[in-house]
């Protein structure tokens, strides 16, 4: 079976509505991506080193990743060079192909580690202004839906108002948040939080945290604190530490990446702001140069925009078009 | 650091010249080659990357590198040259209203930081120019962003207009520069909401707001770690508001910042302010030959020149300068030398715009905490005057008692005295080699 057949294939085992939501959130980059890519073939008709150099610039225009992009597309050098592609039309369900095997191949868990019975403490961590805040509010309306006792704890004490900011979430949503003073140390939040948190029988809390910038050793040190209440109080929380990046970061992401995790221990991804952006590429460099697994997507500035990753999905809604090109062409012959 | 510089870049290609008596065109191209990936990986958008390129190679061939004994060195002279034109060559002022209030108005992404640059902006212009700005907060649509800006103001002492989340942003900007005439403000700074550059109503609302204000500044505030799209953003912001200048934030991060390079190619409107850091006097004016520097990864060392120039007493400096070379430094020179370089700011910034910093043996994952210099301070501090003056008397006894006196434990004790020593060796070894002028002495860390 080919390879797109059996993408389409666990595509089916989904429902209609996440299917539109991947297509609906990156159209912005499926566009621009494939104009790109018709446009070089139309300009380049035969696989020759500028045709190359061209594909370069289009993945890297996507933020692929400059190192992602050189190994990708030395690949398809040797790959074209082997099976004696010459004409650029035949080599584009190869990039496809490539691409698309990059995001399906890893098989990372994407699921939340949940505690069946148990507090879940999720920790959510980043830079300033990536939208850490807006994801735990949205976090916080899933989980409700799945009939969860959800609960926030107020741990930005640094940033004017961003107290408030999740009390307004709390609200919408209609969960309880922890707080105490702005200014307050944050580690004495969480230990309330936990606190108050088992002892109203809560299922999830969700620990919001003041942005950070990686490269600052202090407040990198705070977050490791923060880290050890939660692991005081129960031992083997924080069950999930989720790292928020935003889409339209460049190659900062990774150093971003790199660095929470050799902290807090990342252990999922959520991918802000997508839908904005021509740029989805970003998805692809984490999973080629970080063993961190890609959890939740945001895909647009309603609540149920956040989503959780499916690689499959993902896939398609960066290739939709050139999938099912690929697909009649299979059953033509 | 994450990225190779362009410098270390270009060691490769340059290792293979050197010993040839000219230099091939396709050694250059393999040179912009390594340009090229450089300025890729430091997030400068591609298309501009690519007349860039075009336009050193034509300088590169037309003599300039292929005739130098050191072609590396000369590329690296011609892409820095060209990069701070790029840039913009000179720092750029704000306008101001020929009949005041200045109206300035911040527009850009969600999370680019506009809330706390207004916060950082009024402040400037009330420390440095001595002005008196009021702020208006027109973002009623992240929860709390309100709240942000009215908080920001009390920290600040600064006046905020606001009149809730339930009336247009447009009426507010113009209730707010309508206050501003009265209460004879000179700068009303108006914080407009985040917003995606291709959602149509927002950036319609913009334009009612521009209509309504009469800006006489419009700042589009760019996050610096903004990758490939920045073009994009620039572009669309610019090309549907006007834009009159940018501030990029963030600039404190670890990042290149090559967004700032597309932002101005793509715009042609000049990069005024620069975020420096979460405290509200982190901004400072725009040097675009410091940008370039930081893009190529040769270090700030501009800006750590200006540091150290403000902070450094001279006289003490030749004081110090007269010790290392008669090898008399105590301890109580150490203790002044430290206190020097932390009035200068955090260490680890200071690290960071050493061109070649990262590079150094152990450097690469130094993480220098200030706590750590306290410390050494409290250790030294600890010591009697004849201690500091003679380490050679410090004996076993003596250490124990430094140790309870500082609250630190012997083996620190032990590491600095160690350290303290090893650093006046090398310092008679430095000292000995500037005066006998040894060949080669002091390269740049990167040639």
């Amino acid at each position: 079976m080919s390879f797109f057949k059996k993408l389409k294939e666990s595509l089916s085992t989904q429902t209609e509505q996440v299917t539109e939501k991947f297509k609906g959130g990156l159209s912005k980059t499926r566009d621009s991506f494939v104009g790109a890519m018709n446009e070089l073939m139309m300009e380049y008709r035969t696989v020759d080193e500028e045709f190359f150099e061209e594909l370069e610039d289009i993945l890297i225009a996507a933020d692929v990743g400059v190192n992602t992009v050189m190994e990708l597309v030395d690949e398809l050098r040797e790959e074209a060079l082997r099976r004696n592609i010459k004409d650029s039309v035949n080599i584009q369900p190869l990039i496809t192909e490539k691409l698309s095997e990059l995001l399906v191949r890893s098989e990372q868990e994407t699921k939340i580690n949940m505690q069946d019975g148990e507090l879940t403490v999720i920790l959510v961590v980043g830079v300033n202004g990536v939208g850490k805040t807006t994801s735990i509010g949205k976090l916080a309306n899933k989980f409700k839906q799945e009939g969860k006792k959800v609960m926030l704890a107020a741990g930005d004490t640094f940033r004017a108002g961003a107290i408030e900011q999740l009390e307004v979430w709390g609200e919408r949503t209609d969960v309880d948040v922890i707080k105490q003073q702005a200014g307050s140390d944050p580690a004495a939040v969480m230990f309330d939080a936990v606190q108050k948190a088992k002892s109203r029988g809560a299922d999830v809390l969700l620990c919001d945290t003041a942005g950070r910038l990686q490269n600052k050793v202090n407040l990198m040190k705070e977050l490791e604190k923060v880290k050890r209440v939660l692991t005081r109080e129960i031992p083997d929380a924080p069950h999930e530490v989720l790292l928020v990046l935003d889409a339209t970061t460049g190659q900062n992401a990774l150093s971003q990446a790199k660095i929470f995790k050799e902290v807090t221990e990342v252990t999922g991804i959520v991918l802000t702001k997508l839908d904005g952006t021509a740029k989805g590429g970003i998805v692809l460099a984490i999973r080629n140069e970080l063993d961190i697994p890609v959890k939740y997507v945001g895909l647009g500035e309603s609540v149920d925009d956040l989503q959780e990753f499916v690689a499959e999905q993902y896939v398609n809604g960066l290739f939709a078009d050139i999938i099912e090109d690929a697909e009649a062409r299979e059953e033509s012959s | 650091m994450a990225f190779e510089g362009l410098a270390e870049r270009l060691q490769g290609s340059m290792k293979k010249i050197k010993g040839k008596g000219k230099v091939s065109e396709q050694d250059v191209k393999e040179m912009m080659r390594e340009v090229r990936l450089a300025l890729l990986e430091a997030d400068v958008n591609f298309k501009v990357v690519k007349q860039f390129v075009k336009d050193v190679r034509e300088r590169a061939v037309e003599q300039e590198v292929m005739e130098s004994l050191t072609p590396g060195q000369q590329v690296i002279k011609v892409v820095n040259e060209e990069l701070t034109q790029l840039l913009g060559g000179e720092q750029s002022k704000l306008n101001t209203a020929q009949k005041p209030p200045t109206v300035v108005m911040m527009v850009g992404l969600q999370g680019a930081g506009k809330t706390t640059t207004t916060g950082k902006l009024a402040l400037h212009l009330r420390k440095k120019h001595n002005r008196k700005p009021l702020m208006a907060a027109a973002d009623i649509y992240r929860p709390a962003a309100i709240k942000q800006l009215e908080t920001l103001g009390k920290q600040l002492n600064m006046p905020v207009f606001s009149m809730g989340d339930q009336v247009s942003p447009v009426e507010i900007a113009q209730k707010a520069v309508e206050q501003a005439k009265e209460e004879h403000h000179d700068y009303v700074l108006i914080d407009t909401a985040g917003r995606l550059h291709v959602d149509e109503n927002l950036m319609g609302e913009l334009s009612d707001i521009k209509e309504a204000t009469k800006p006489d500044e419009i700042l589009l505030v760019v996050d610096s770690m903004t990758g490939q799209d920045a073009v994009n953003v620039a572009e669309s912001f610019d090309e549907q508001l006007g834009i009159t200048g940018v501030i990029m934030t963030k600039l404190d991060a670890d990042t290149r910042g090559g967004a700032a390079i597309s932002v101005k190619a793509v715009t042609g409107k000049p990069i005024k302010f620069a975020g420096m850091g979460e405290k509200s006097d982190a901004l400072e004016p725009f040097h675009p030959e410091r940008m370039a520097s930081r893009i190529l990864g040769m270090g700030d060392v501009l800006s750590l020149i200006e540091k150290a120039q403000t902070n450094v007493d001279e006289d003490k400096a030749r004081e110090l300068e007269r010790k290392m070379r008669t090898n008399e430094l105590t301890f109580d020179d150490f203790l002044d030398q430290l206190a020097q370089v932390k009035d200068m700011g955090p260490i680890d910034e200071l690290l960071q715009m050493m061109p070649g910093a990262n590079k150094m043996k152990g450097m690469k994952n130094l993480q220098v905490d200030d706590k750590q210099i306290a410390h050494i301070e409290a250790i030294v501090k600890s010591m009697t005057k004849e201690e500091r003056d003679n380490p050679s008397v410090l004996n076993a006894s003596r250490k124990r008692r430094i140790a309870q006196g500082s609250g630190r434990n012997i083996q620190e004790v032990n590491r600095l005295i160690k350290q303290f020593e090893e650093m006046k060796k090398m310092m008679k070894q430095m000292t000995g080699m500037q005066k006998g002028k040894k060949k080669g002495g002091f390269k740049m860390p990167f040639m």
